[in-house]
């Protein structure tokens, strides 16, 4: 197993009015090549923030991270943001086609790779559509295609399914499986989703309430390939219920601050 | 039986109440001014209105002597022809309102993306910015007239003036207001600085500064025809301002008339340049206010 991701003691503060805020504490963290782990925790907790660290877009207040690049000219990390962090201004084809037409990947050739990825997520008929004209899932499908199409070696995916109904959840969920499996990148996988955790991933990691640090881990033992059919499964509800367990004090925590 | 007749299309009924009601209130008009409801003198007859914009054309003052044009181009005379234009009101004002407008909304457009980056700039241009901004334009003509004369540079000068502030005010607001997250994806998928501005910058405020540009062409027109009240030979705004001081109140009426298809056409214009710059944009249906009673009828495609 070779090492892709190390977080050592990861801490981040916010300045604001109070004083600084602690966004992120101590927190530590190891993700082996071709794993797929999920980091669930309370909202507010820094799951987030530790993503935008990993992703480049902020640096901790303190702590190390280091990210192990095997090629050094291709992407190393991309993020699937949440929410619809697609560009409106943008069609389906170039919003896909973004990250490798910032690398400089010449046009015949980035279009070609952009729709080949479209046609994998399903959206062949709306390539040249704008993303006002699409549903939820269709633009969080974008999104998905956008980071695979710029092939990193590290997937950083920020809730990507957080903003949809439940049944469109459940469809992308089975997409992300069919895609992760093809490809086996490294993944880090922010969600509140207990369920959606288990079904996706090799490892959970729990976070506690704010300001959030490492509280636990469980390691999933299904095999793949994985469908939606595994939520119905004994094991699975018993392995849902014990993050529960564990979880509950800090959501509690986190709602007992709010009031 | 009859309603049938009557329960027409609401789009088509819209579209026919909105042409006839104008067209009714132009005949009353009419009307009243024959009867000698109204003064003639003062609100002259929509008929005399057109007939006086008809004169003003065939004389050449609206538009300049036109027909001499071909035989001017033909001798090689130049100068003659664009003096053919000067004499023009309406392609004076023109000429004053966009060569004003670009030179004012183009620096309005750069300043406001640097300010919408840049903190530093921003801080410290804002107070001066928004102290120019809240002063009427038109009030600070006699201190331009000082600097630039009495000529076209300074109606230029006060359009540019009007016009950037504007623009720049927008720009800004439209750059700071781009959502974080496009820019967190612009910087996370490697755009440089120039791939920043040009892929997720300027798109993202583009409906904003479109905005801007739309207020600012607006008062560009305002601006012009207040100028040309006061320190003018040509122009819409002399046009009206001598016709008033002369008693022509029919000619007033023209100028008027001429400025309300410019300002309709200015609008379309930029509406379309819109649909152009930014096929993204969601079709927005006009909206109608009384729509409430088109409701369970008016199933719109």
């Amino acid at each position: 197993m070779t090492v892709k991701i190390e977080a050592r003691d990861l801490t981040k503060w916010y300045p604001s009015r109070n004083g600084p805020v602690c966004a992120l504490r101590d927190f530590s963290l190891r993700v082996e090549e071709g794993e797929f782990v999920c980091i669930v925790g309370p909202s507010g907790c820094g799951k987030s923030t530790f993503l935008r660290i990993l992703g480049g877009l902020i640096t901790p207040s303190s702590g190390r991270i280091e990210l192990f690049p095997r090629d050094e000219k291709a992407p190393l990390q991309n993020i699937v943001f949440q929410e619809y962090a697609i560009f409106p201004w943008k069609t389906v084809l170039d919003n896909v086609a973004f990250g490798l037409e910032m690398r400089g990947v010449p046009r015949t050739k980035r279009r070609e790779t952009a729709r080949d990825w479209i046609r994998k997520v399903g959206l062949a008929k709306f390539a040249d559509a704008y993303p006002h004209q699409l549903s939820g899932g269709m633009k969080q499908r974008v999104s998905i295609a956008r980071a695979f199409a710029n092939d990193p070696e590290i997937l950083l995916m920020d809730e990507p399914l957080g903003a949809l109904d439940a049944q469109t959840r459940v469809i992308l969920q089975g997409e992300l499986i069919r895609l992760w499996e093809a490809s086996r990148k490294t993944v880090v996988y922010i969600t509140h989703s207990i369920e959606e955790s288990v079904l996706l991933g090799d490892r959970i990691v729990l976070m506690t309430a704010h300001p959030g640090t490492y509280k636990t881990e469980f390691s999933v033992p299904f095999e793949r390939p994985r469908s939606f059919e595994l939520t119905g499964a004994p094991e699975f509800a018993r392995l849902s219920y014990a993050i529960w367990q564990e979880l509950e004090v800090e959501v509690k925590r986190t709602m007992e601050k709010q009031l | 039986m009859s309603g049938s007749r009557w329960r027409m299309d609401p789009c088509t009924r819209d579209r026919l109440l909105s042409v006839f009601f104008p067209l009714a209130l132009l005949a009353l008009w009419e009307m009243a001014v024959r009867l000698q409801w109204l003064d003639g003198r003062f609100f002259p007859a929509p008929t005399a209105v057109a007939a006086a914009l008809w004169e003003l054309t065939v004389k050449g003052e609206l538009l300049g002597k036109l027909w001499l044009l071909p035989g001017l181009i033909a001798a090689g005379d130049f100068s003659g022809a664009r003096k053919v234009f000067a004499e023009g009101h309406l392609w004076v004002s023109l000429f004053r309102i966009f060569s004003g407008f670009f030179v004012g909304a183009i620096p309005g457009i750069i300043l406001g993306v640097v300010m919408g980056t840049n903190r530093t700039i921003r801080v410290a241009l804002d107070p001066v910015v928004s102290a120019v901004y809240v002063l009427p334009k038109i009030a600070i003509l006699p201190l331009v007239m000082l600097i630039f004369g009495i000529g076209e540079v300074s109606k230029i000068v006060i359009v540019a003036i009007a016009s950037f502030f504007l623009v720049l005010i927008n720009t800004t607001v439209g750059v700071r207001d781009i959502e974080p997250i496009f820019i967190e994806a612009g910087r996370n998928y490697g755009a440089n600085r120039r791939q920043m501005f040009r892929h997720i910058i300027i798109p993202a405020a583009l409906p904003i500064i479109f905005s801007g540009l739309r207020l600012s062409l607006g008062t560009s027109l305002i601006v012009i025809i207040a100028a040309e009240f006061v320190a003018a030979n040509y122009g819409l705004g002399y046009l009206i301002w001598f016709s008033w001081q002369t008693l022509l109140t029919e000619n007033m009426f023209a100028g008027l008339v001429v400025i309300m298809i410019l300002g309709a056409l200015f609008t379309s214009g930029l509406q379309a340049l819109e649909r152009r710059l930014m096929p993204w944009q969601r079709e927005e249906l006009p909206a109608s206010a009384d729509g409430a009673d088109v409701g369970g009828t008016g199933a719109k495609a």
